[in-house]
Parts: C-alpha cells; structure tokens; sequence
C-alpha cells in the first residue's frame, strides 16, 4: 500500500510537467515545485478523488489570509500529507 | 438568447439542486453578428460559444446552490469536443450534472444537443467566490428570473 506522500507526488506529477524523482516531501508546492493556484486545484481535485475527502481548499485560504497559519503549513507537501492523513481519518472515525 | 450580450439561456426546464443536475433550453438567433464572423457565407456557433453556453448552465445551478450568494465562474477546460455545427435558429439543450464537489471549486460533464444529437459535451471546473460588486449580484438576480432559476427546484 503506497504512502500518503507517495499517493501525493505520483498525482503532482501525473497533473504537472513535474519528474516525480524531484518531488520531495520538504517541497513547497508553490515556492519550490511552481504549481499555481490553478494547477493546485487540479491536484486538490485528484486527492479529493484518491483518499475519499474533501481537502477545505477555502478555509485554509482564509487562515493562510488572516494569519492564522502560514503557507507552509499547507504547502510543504509533508504537511499537505499530515492535513490529509487527518482529513481520512476523521472520516473513518 | 441574445448571443453577443452572452445571455445565453431561454428558460431552465429541470433542476435539482442537491442531485447536482440541470437542464436548459435556448434557441439561437437567425442573426447576430457572431454568426457574420463565424463564419462568413457559413454561419455557425463558435465552440467557444457552446463551451460558454455549458458554462452558464452550470454555473446558474450552483448559483442557486449557494442559495445566490456565491459567484460562480469559469475556472476551466478539462475535456471539449464539438461534434456537429450547430446553425442559427436551432433549438440547443444544455443537460449539466456536477461530478465532484471540492473547496471552492466544482466540477461538472455538461452536453450539448441539437435535434437528439449530441453537438459538445465537455468536462468543465467552476470556482466560486464571493462577487466583487453589488452591481453584478443583483444583475445575477435579474437574469435568474428571466430563465426561471429561482423557481422551485425541478418545477
């Protein structure tokens, strides 16, 4: 059974022009990989579809927008992988 | 219809707003200058008007969703096909179902068809956020009441 991150980069790549040998689990997804909001909805989309969630796109914008969390929490894709982790479990709970 | 005032649907037939489906019907004009340019001596709708017809269907359904609160817009493409020509005066039914429903986003396999054949049929992502002006909103208001979106649902 793959891993949250590895489930994560296989899709970064299958959606983006991104080799997945240079997709690692310290990446920002904006800063480091380039992934543009647009993009990033796509792989939202696609995560959405894998692990069964809806990953709150909105409400983490408007923490990152009033301070309440920063892009990284978010962003760096081992944090992208922690919020999803929770995300499936609080599903199944 | 008015195709170069991109008031492109007559009326909403069917709607359910929580399965996530609509149905619309608009007939096009006999003339519009869209037809002059596209093409000349062969009128017919440009896809990217079919695309922008799908998108409007859609889009009212979520609009209506959101219980006319949200502005819904054209995020984008991920799949089109334009199948036939679809010429001036021809009566155009737009069939809409949203497929997954994300953070801010939808998306949703909207067709075209045109005397029982399928003229387009696309996969298309809309966002939604809030509107930018008063004016829009209530402009959103006006033209859901001409086409009957704020109706009851499937009424």
């Amino acid at each position: 059974m793959s891993s949250t991150f590895e489930v994560v980069a296989q899709v970064i790549a299958d959606t983006s022009e991104i080799p997945l040998v240079e997709i690692g689990q310290e990446a920002h997804a904006i800063d480091d990989l380039g992934i543009d909001s647009l993009d990033f909805l796509d792989i939202v989309f696609a995560l959405d579809k894998k692990f069964g969630i809806k990953i709150p796109m909105e409400s983490w914008t408007q923490e990152i927008n009033q301070g309440n969390a920063s892009m990284d929490d978010y962003f760096v894709l081992a944090n992208l992988c922690a919020r999803i982790d929770e995300l499936v479990a609080a599903k199944t709970a | 219809m008015r195709l170069e005032f991109f008031e492109l649907i007559d009326t909403v037939e069917e709607m359910d707003i929580d399965g996530g489906t609509i149905r619309i019907v608009s007939h096009l004009p006999d003339e519009s200058p869209v037809f002059e340019g596209h093409f000349p001596g062969f009128p017919v709708l440009p896809g990217v008007m079919m695309l922008e017809i799908m998108n409007h269907a859609i889009g009212y359904l979520l609009y209506r969703r959101y219980d006319k609160s949200r502005f819904v817009f054209l995020g984008g493409i991920k799949r089109a096909k334009f199948r036939r020509f679809v010429k001036p005066g021809a009566k155009v039914t737009v069939d809409a179902k949203i497929t997954h429903d994300g953070s801010g986003f939808h998306v949703a396999e909207t067709k075209i068809v045109v005397d029982n054949e399928v003229a387009s049929d696309a996969e298309i992502v809309m966002l939604v956020t809030d509107f930018p002006n008063d004016s829009l909103e209530q402009e959103m208001v006006r033209r859901s009441k001409l086409i009957k979106v704020l109706t009851p649902a499937g009424s």
